[in-house]
């Protein structure tokens, strides 16, 4: 059975479909890069895999936590899966530490010490332990986006998503979040992630899904995608890069 | 004993009502002179005038409305002259609202980018000109939403002149309580008079707010 | 003019002036823990909370903007007692002056939580917080600090309009002076000095409110 089911999802805002009926199953451990041009409906996609859009037709499922509108479901659904923003949206009133353990103490009711000591591991993991103490705004950007990856790998989900995580960042900044990101891989967490990163998704991921106008375009292992692809579509768009 | 309606209470306040207006009427234009002569003097290029507006202004806004009516009220009458409560309120409510409207003023001149300054300044204009062709133009535009919101705190200002005697909407609410005894009743009727006076003001300061945030980011 | 000034009096009549600051400061004190609390409680409806409730705190916050404070209190204070509520003095100066501060704080604050980035809101929900959950302890804290500077001007605007409670007999700083001046006839200098301590404490208020800020706000920069 897959971790992740999409099932004929639509999305549209007003008369726009954004998502014109998205099927995917992913399985356990697998890590999937999803390319595609801007406005082809990849982040909305990852979105609505986490709730914060709603969609208007099929159904999400992951690890049988149903998608559904209402705040018991939507919080069963999010304790499975973490999301990595692009702007890393710490909270810049809490310490590095604060960030990682909040949701812990709010959502889990993990006791303070528990959550700090998991704090510190998943700091640790991202390379970051000795900027526990620290705010946000003392750290580089690509610093942000590991606390920020720390604070969602800290609700020990299933499966990551990660929408343009090195997009807001500078080059010289990128490769120290894709290298936290290839460890996860390397580890075996499920990562779904939206990414103009193409030498990143041939080395790392397993398969690569290619968005075009709100729909699957092409879908394949990244040897195939990348070396030959199918479509005009995605050769024109691999030509772009 | 004898008895008032409705009607009676609401004539009497309403009667009384003119006078909050003619008074908010002329704090708000006399303060709004007053207040451009201290915007002059506060974004003038002599620091001592600078300082002397600045002061001015934390002077007035950093004591109570009620105080400055006391000491206008009792201050004038030390140069020998019987004060009319009118005239003391009349005097500080001009020189409280000309504190507020000069340093919300301030606020919108110093909005204009400075790049304007330098600009007509790279034109070979003057500070005059500059003020008079350049600057004022675009600082009105913006200073409009708040001096039409504050003009609800000068009418709500007008209020405080009933405690040194000044007959008009809350005083009138006070003697009409002690003549029928219905507080809860007049007192309500007088909150809602002022608010049909405010609201409005209130409403369209935020309206013109609006339009103006959706004009600039048009821009 | 010729008229003499005369402070001799201060050395006569400063237990009740030390007093009348006292319950001015404990005025305000009282006026704007509350009024904050009730001004946030009020800016969560209106920003974040459920929909039948947001006309009812609007029309409050229109109907407190909209009137003089002096009547808000006279509405209490004699107003109320015929709905069978009796108040003390100081009892109704706190009420009106919480209300009062409470309408104020609301759109203050509300204006702060608008100006939150979304994705604010989104990484909390990302992390499995309720809507609440996410204003209590995501967007609270960012959006007072956005707003403290606005936020502590308003407190002191209500420390100075609190000068009109003496008008029902509340004992504070502007009742002394009441007082002073109806025993020694030296009316100018009473509201003279009695001013010049409203603009200390004014000044004051300003800078325990930056103190508090700094306190309750660890950093600088808000985004």
């Amino acid at each position: 059975m897959s971790l992740i089911e999409i099932t004929e999802v639509r999305k549209s805002y007003g008369a726009t479909e954004v998502l014109k009926g998205i099927n995917l199953d992913v399985a356990s451990g697998e890590v999937i890069a999803i390319i595609g041009k801007s406005g082809s409906g990849k982040s909305t996609l990852l979105r609505c895999i986490n709730g914060l859009e709603t969609i208007n037709r099929g159904s999400i499922s992951v690890a049988g936590a149903q998608l559904l509108d209402d705040e018991v479901h939507l919080k069963a659904l999010r304790l499975k899966v973490g999301m990595i923003f692009q702007q890393f949206n710490l909270f810049p009133h809490q310490t590095v530490g604060g960030n990682v353990m909040l949701s812990q103490t709010v959502v889990k009711k993990t006791p303070k010490p528990e959550a700090e000591a998991i704090a510190r591991k998943m700091l640790e993991r991202v390379g970051l332990a000795h900027k526990f103490d620290a705010y946000p705004d003392e750290l580089s950007g690509g610093q942000q986006q590991r606390v920020a990856i720390a604070r969602a790998l800290a609700m020990q989900p299933i499966a990551l998503l990660c929408d343009e995580i090195t997009s807001a960042l500078d080059p010289e900044l990128v490769s120290e979040v894709l290298a936290v990101v290839r460890e996860l891989a390397a580890e075996g967490m499920t990562l779904l992630m939206v990414t103009h990163e193409m030498k990143f998704a041939r080395d790392v991921c397993s398969r690569v899904v290619f968005m075009h106008q709100g729909r699957v375009h092409e879908v394949g292992p990244p040897e195939e995608v990348f070396a030959r692809p199918q479509t005009p579509e995605l050769k024109q768009f691999l030509g772009l890069h | 004993m004898i008895e008032f309606t409705l009607w009676d209470i609401l004539r009497n306040l309403l009667l009384a009502t003119r006078w909050t207006v003619v008074l908010s009427l002329v704090s708000f234009l006399g303060g709004g002179i007053v207040g451009l002569a201290l915007l002059f003097l506060r974004i003038s290029k002599r620091k001592s005038l600078r300082s002397l507006a600045k002061y001015y202004i934390e002077l007035f806004q950093g004591t109570p409305l009620l105080m400055q009516l006391f000491i206008a009220f009792f201050g004038l009458g030390l140069f020998g002259i019987d004060v009319p409560a009118w005239l003391a309120a009349g005097l500080a409510l001009v020189l409280w609202t000309a504190a507020f409207l000069g340093e919300i003023w301030r606020g919108c001149v110093e909005a204009v980018a400075k790049g304007q300054w330098e600009a007509s300044a790279s034109l070979g204009m003057g500070w005059l000109q500059q003020m008079r062709y350049v600057i004022l133009p675009q600082a009105m535009k913006v200073a409009v939403p708040p001096t039409v919101g504050f003009s609800v705190q000068v009418i709500k200002g007008t209020a405080l002149t009933s405690i040194i005697g000044f007959v008009e909407l809350s005083k009138a609410g006070t003697v009409v309580t002690n003549a029928t005894f219905q507080p809860f009743t007049v007192y309500g009727l007088v909150a809602l008079i002022y608010f049909a006076l405010c609201w409005p003001l209130s409403k369209s300061s935020q309206i013109l707010e609006r339009k103006l945030n959706v004009a600039h980011r048009n821009h | 003019m010729n008229y003499h000034f005369e402070f001799g009096w201060l050395l006569e009549y400063y237990p009740q002036i030390g007093k009348g600051i006292g319950i001015t400061a404990e005025l305000i004190a009282v006026g704007a823990v509350a009024g904050i609390s009730l001004g946030i409680c009020c800016a969560w409806v209106r920003a974040l909370g459920p929909a039948w409730l947001k006309p009812v705190v609007a029309a409050y916050v229109e109907l407190i903007r909209n009137t003089p404070f002096l009547i808000q209190l006279f509405f209490v204070f004699f107003g109320l007692p015929s709905l069978g509520l009796q108040l003390s003095e100081l009892q109704a100066a706190n009420i009106a002056m919480i209300v009062n501060l409470g309408a104020y704080s609301c759109e203050i604050i509300r204006a702060g939580i608008q100006a939150t980035p979304r994705g604010q809101f989104e990484a909390g929900a990302s992390l499995a917080m309720t809507r609440f959950e996410t204003f209590r302890h995501v967007i609270l804290v960012p959006s007072l600090q956005r707003i403290w500077p606005a936020l502590s001007s308003q407190v002191v605007i209500v420390m100075l309009g609190s000068a009109v409670v003496s008008q029902i007999a509340a004992e504070d700083l502007t009742f002394a002076a009441n007082f002073i001046q109806s025993r020694t006839f030296r009316a100018f200098e009473a509201y003279i000095v009695s001013t010049i301590i409203y603009l200390a404490l004014a000044i004051l208020l300003r800078q325990a409110l930056a103190i508090i800020g700094g306190f309750i706000f660890p950093r600088r920069t808000a985004r």
